[in-house]
């Protein structure tokens, strides 16, 4: 188990080391940084002076350790068009981002799961084939034309709902903000939410629909509905419970996916998050934050990753015996 | 304060331009006036939206005019200018040249800054190295061998090595440093050129401006406060101004219809009409002093972006002049801007040079440009990109997607390249190596007379971009130079704008340097409830808004 | 994006080639059995025959300037009063006939996609088939890039993609690279789940009996790969690329919003959808209308074929 522990601990480092060599390709190659940091005027002699101080004359593996050895400190350099440290940028963006991709995959579960469940109970039934429609329609239309027309029917034709931003902010401890503690923080997350929401909800409910489906046919259900039990302890005792486990696993995994998605929903709404950050680097090639943010990914990555393969080890007996075997 | 607006105002009527939205103005802040005094009641917040995000809270970091105007909510020059643009004293009470070379300022007393330091000649010193410091993006404002000396604590004298009437027309965008503040905080220079640590005066502000900054989020938000000390009479009723970077245009839209923001800039065209028919808000639309125009290389001698091999198609002058007649601008006027644009003949606002209507441009004549291009050589036309920013300047990838329908009508293949203003700018500046072989730029003179545009875009300069610096093109004509130059050392207005007459008949008319197209209309997005002066080069003055 | 797991029926120890097996599943005689599946199938192959003859049927062409005139331009449709009768759909900001612009644009998002699917499909299969087949450290390597890969959605990969050939093109024509960058980001971020239940299906054949006699005879692996375990792992595959098709069709749009898709002179459907949204308040509703309706139609008649290809290869589900 330990041992398990530790090669899942190495690999994960791997993982990371190998996308910190990307961002260092990013940050070095694309671009000279030098000439992103200083003006149009500067005179060679300064130029000279800066790359030395910035180490660009060093060989090229020196320098990537270097950025790695920072970039375990989190210390990215200064953002090319804020002039503020990219780590600071970053951090200040990131509650509102996580706060949303929260948010959204708690409403992808609320919704997606008793939908699911039911589609696959009444395979038939007219309600059924509507969630599927419905389902089908949201994934169908790209996220930001969902999310402009949001914003057209709640915010500008019936004024429920704020169109942009986070609403007010509360601070809590040292560096976090949430918005989930005031009305117009809570009414600025619900489109935004929503629109994020509506992928992983059909994705969940698909997925949920097919295990139900899936576990529905397994022998351990018939032995159960011979023994008598009731139609509905059938479902939630035993089905549900079993078609739970991969369905959080997906949910899990999916996300940092969430997480990158948001990119275009923070974007229609102006949501302060890293997604937008990253754009607006994207678009003015803004390489050190563009580096980091490919590395927050891969982190958060393979932080949940590690997090359910202990999960499955702790819960799974048959995969110990595998691991051990192994 | 009403009064004095109303007779600047009357003086300026000779400018007819600019006359109408002034008078609305106003009208507005009479009404206003009234208002006031009805009700003095909660905090005032003012909600400010634009396109683009405020990169840093120094205003030296960027010579960008939305910059600059956030930056002057917290920071003073020595003078600035009013809702008509006439200068008027600020920091200094009043200036006189002693000769040609030699000005001298007398300071404003009794002003402090935000942070209790006192305002003195020293800081005035201390902005003026500051301002060459590295970073400094507004380094032209103040010429590199000027001698900047301290009298006494509140006379400061400016010694030139030219001769220069436009020393101080730029001098409201040089915000004042406190010089004990920027030391204490290690801010002397606009960027430290450690590129480890952050520069102090990104993030923090401390001026003697009418606004004072609460906080700054980079891309997020900024927050300032009312000055309760501010030297000067507050025309503003404004207990707090918040500022949010909304780059989706149906976003921010939204936001003013639905009452969220009480001001943002721009409105997109296709939406002026639902701001106005929405009951709480309004367009207030006017007359811009930027003249969008196209450019040619005309420098290199092959294009780098063509299929002409071993020659340069634009440095014959009928090819240029095939390009302008081809290009029919009042389509682009009355469908692409829907009216809201004026077509140019200079490249210059008509409200900023009295000669202006001595101008026409050349007609739209397809047919000539077919004949003026087969005669230059090229009967079936050639290929060549256009390169044009899509977030700078009102519906600018739209107007360049018309002139390539448009050139394509006489066989001409135009490969566009539309692109964010960070990457369009950054190739085709000097920055850049002046990478295009044909562009479309936006030009505001920031001294709000001609010689600017001749000195930045029309002068010849190197391949360096010494010279002309943002002659992108490269257009040269020695006689343009000469005559610009000249009208710069003349003093009586008259005269110098029938010098200028002639550098615009060369090089707009006789040899076709540039295609001017038109002057944009601004389109700022305002709530009912809010009433604000619109400055024709778009500057944001948060300490003229009202606010009911 | 998302994943989609496509399991082989396992219980079914087969070596019968995928066609055969097409056949006992009865594959047409459920495709005709449900309504649905039939009208998605239909409007799919209308959808790809516009496509195909987009030059044919469309009354201009969208992509030469010269054709578009400013004087036409925010027509409304023709069955709309103030309508032009020339212009079926309407025209938009430049004076484009939309239903010229939309059948073109069907072909350019549909062209993206399908290469797009086509890369991945080629990438994931045979990192499937060499994970598989060769199993040990090579098998996890490639499974520990894919699932990093997983990370990265193709909105990230394109940007990323795109910003690197910005930054080593300067100035180069976006139409000539934006094409290039879809497609490849596209297949980059698509391919993971092609090799993930290619892998699997090889690990599952690669012990039968079939497979040991080809080994004894001396085959090379890239010959039974290519002749024996292929065939057998073709039907997931097609499940997969049905499904990716319609997700690709929705990133190339996102991808478009976020500046990064295709020209405004050379629009695909999500080019004209983001083109539109700008006159979504203002009245001129169908420049965004059309385009999001067949954009929408398309990828749900794809998603349809894609859930009944999957029930219909699936025996358990019977």
């Amino acid at each position: 188990m330990i041992a398990f522990i530790i090669r899942r601990l190495f690999a994960s480092i791997g993982v990371l080391i190998a996308v910190g060599l990307i961002a260092f390709v990013l940050f070095r190659y694309i671009g000279d940084p030098v000439n992103q940091m200083v003006g149009i005027e500067t005179p060679e002699s300064e130029r000279v002076a800066l790359r030395q101080q910035l180490g660009l004359n060093d060989p090229a593996p020196v320098q990537a350790l270097r950025f790695l050895a920072n970039a375990a400190r989190l210390d990215f350099g200064i953002s090319y068009q804020f002039k503020q440290p990219v780590s600071e940028l970053i951090g200040a963006r990131m509650p509102a981002t996580l706060e949303l991709a929260f948010v959204a995959s708690i409403m992808s579960l609320v919704a997606g799961i008793p939908m699911g469940v039911y589609t696959a109970l009444h395979r038939r039934s007219a309600l059924a084939k509507l969630f599927e429609a419905l389902s089908l329609v949201g994934i169908s239309l790209p996220t930001f034309l969902i999310g402009i027309l949001l914003i057209y029917l709640f915010a500008v034709t019936l004024g429920w709902l704020p169109s942009f931003g986070r609403g007010d902010v509360v601070h809590i401890g040292s560096w976090w903000t949430t918005g989930l503690l005031t009305k117009s923080g809570l009414k600025s997350i619900i489109m935004p939410a929503i629109t994020l929401a509506l992928f992983q909800m059909t994705l969940i409910m698909r997925l949920v629909r097919a295990e139900m489906l899936e576990v529905l046919r397994a022998d351990y259900i018939r032995f159960a509905r011979a023994r008598g039990l009731s139609e509905r302890k059938v479902h939630f005792r035993h089905a549900l419970k079993n078609t739970l486990v991969p369905v959080i696993t997906v949910v899990g995994l999916q996300l940092g996916s969430i997480v990158a998605f948001s990119i275009i929903t923070e974007t229609v709404f102006s949501w302060p998050g890293m997604g937008q950050l990253f754009l607006q680097s994207v678009q003015n090639v803004d390489i050190p934050i563009m580096a980091a943010y490919l590395l927050f990914i891969a982190f958060l990555f393979v932080i949940i990753n590690l997090v359910v393969d202990l999960l499955y080890a702790a819960v799974d007996p048959r995969l110990r015996v595998a691991i051990h075997g192994a | 304060m009403l009064l004095e607006m109303i007779a600047r105002g009357a003086g300026f009527t000779r400018r007819p331009g600019f006359a109408s939205k002034l008078a609305c103005a106003i009208v507005g802040a009479t009404f206003l006036a009234g208002a006031a005094q009805v009700h003095v009641a909660e905090a005032k917040t003012l909600r400010f939206a634009f396109q683009g995000e405020l990169k840093a809270v120094d205003p030296y970091a960027l010579m960008e005019s939305f910059s600059l105007a956030m930056g002057s909510a917290v920071y003073e020059g020595l003078i600035r200018r009013g809702p008509d643009l006439k200068i008027e004293p600020c920091l200094a009470t009043s200036w006189e040249t002693l000769d040609p070379l030699h000005w001298r300022f007398h300071l404003r007393k009794g002003v402090k800054f935000h942070g209790g330091e006192d305002f003195t000649a020293d800081d005035v010193v201390f902005s003026a190295q500051r301002l060459h410091t590295q970073g400094s993006d507004i380094k032209n404002l103040v010429a590199p061998d000027t001698k900047v000396v301290k009298v006494d604590d509140y006379t400061v004298d400016f010694i030139l090595t030219h001769p220069d009437p436009l020393l101080i027309a730029q001098w409201e965008n040089w915000g004042i440093f406190s010089k004990k503040w920027s030391e204490e905080h290690g801010a002397t220079e606009a960027t430290a050129m450690n590129a480890t640590t952050p520069p102090y005066a990104a993030l923090h502000a401390n001026g003697t401006g009418p606004f004072i900054l609460v906080s700054h989020e980079p891309g997020v938000k900024t927050v300032w406060k009312k000055n309760p000390n501010w030297w000067d009479t507050p025309r503003h009723n404004l207990d707090e101004v918040v500022f949010t970077p909304i780059p989706s245009n149906a976003t921010r839209v939204a936001a003013l219809l639905s009452g969220e923001i009480d001001w943002m800039d721009p409105v997109p065209l296709p939406d002026q009409a639902r701001v106005d028919a929405n009951p709480g808000t309004q367009v207030l639309a006017g007359p811009e002093l930027r003249t969008i125009f196209l450019g040619f290389d005309q420098m290199r001698p092959e294009l780098g972006h063509s299929n002409v091999k071993g020659k340069n198609p634009f440095k014959d002058v009928r090819v240029r002049k095939a390009f302008y007649q081809a290009i029919e601008e009042e389509a682009i006027k009355t469908k692409v801007m829907r009216g809201l644009a004026t077509p140019a003949a200079l490249m210059i606002a008509p409200s900023l040079y009295s000669e202006a209507k001595d101008f026409k441009r050349m007609p739209f004549d397809p047919g000539a440009a077919k004949k003026l291009l087969a005669e230059a050589g090229y009967p079936n036309g050639f290929e060549v990109q256009l390169d044009c920013p899509n977030d700078r300047y009102v519906n600018d990838e739209a107007i360049c997607q018309a002139v390539v329908g448009m050139l394509a009508r006489i066989g001409v293949k135009v490969d566009l390249v539309a692109e964010p203003k960070s990457k369009f700018f950054a190739r085709i500046l000097a920055v850049g190596g002046y990478d295009t072989s044909f562009y479309l730029l936006g030009w505001t003179p920031a001294t709000y007379e001609s010689y600017n545009v001749f000195q930045y875009n029309i002068q010849c300069r190197d391949e360096k971009g010494n010279g002309g610096h943002n002659n992108i093109g490269g257009y040269c004509n020695p006689k343009v130079d000469e005559l610009a130059n000249a009208a710069l050392q003349e003093t009586d207005q008259e005269k110098r704008d029938d010098i200028f007459k002639q550098a615009w008949q060369i090089s707009l008319f006789d040899d076709v340097g540039f295609i001017p197209l038109h002057q944009q209309a601004l389109a700022w997005g305002v709530s009912k409830k809010v009433h604000v002066i619109q400055r024709p080069d778009n500057f944001y003055v948060f300490a003229w808004v009202k606010m009911d | 994006m998302s994943e989609i797991t496509v399991e082989l029926p396992k219980s079914e120890p087969t070596s019968r080639s995928f066609l055969g097996r097409v056949k006992d599943s009865d594959l047409l005689a459920s495709f005709l059995s449900s309504k649905v599946t039939v009208v998605a199938g239909a409007l799919t192959l209308i959808f790809f025959l516009a496509a195909v003859f987009a030059p044919l049927i469309a009354p201009t062409n969208p992509f030469d300037p010269a054709s578009n005139f400013l004087i036409d331009s925010l027509n409304p449709p023709r069955f709309v009063t103030g309508g032009d009768p020339r212009f079926l759909l309407g025209t938009d900001d430049q004076g484009r006939d939309l239903w010229s612009a939309i059948l073109y644009g069907l072909r350019v998002s549909l062209l993206i996609g399908v290469f797009g699917v086509l890369l991945g499909g080629a990438i994931g299969i045979t990192l499937g088939l060499i994970a598989g087949y060769a199993g040990g450290r090579i098998d996890s390597i490639i499974m520990r890039i894919a699932d990093v890969q997983l990370t990265f959605p193709a909105i990230l990969i394109a940007l990323l993609v795109d910003g690197v050939v910005q930054a080593l093109l300067k100035g180069q024509n976006r139409e000539q690279t934006a094409f290039g960058i879809l497609v490849i980001s596209i297949g980059l971020s698509f391919w993971v789940q092609y090799a993930r239940t290619v892998r699997g299906s090889t690990l599952v054949e690669k012990n039968r009996d079939y497979v040991q006699a080809a080994r004894l005879i001396g085959l090379s692996p890239a010959r039974i790969l290519a002749r024996h375990i292929l065939p057998n792992v073709m039907g997931p595959v097609l499940v997969i690329a049905t499904i990716n098709l319609a997700l690709a069709i929705i990133t190339e749009a996102t991808l478009s919003f976020l500046g990064v898709g295709l020209p405004p002179t050379q629009p695909s459907l999500g080019t004209l959808i983001r083109i539109g949204q700008n006159f979504l308040f203002s009245g001129e509703w169908w420049i965004v209308t059309f385009p999001s309706i067949t954009l929408a139609a398309l990828v749900l008649a794809v998603n349809l074929l894609g859930d009944w290809l999957r029930d219909a290869l699936n025996p358990r589900l019977k």
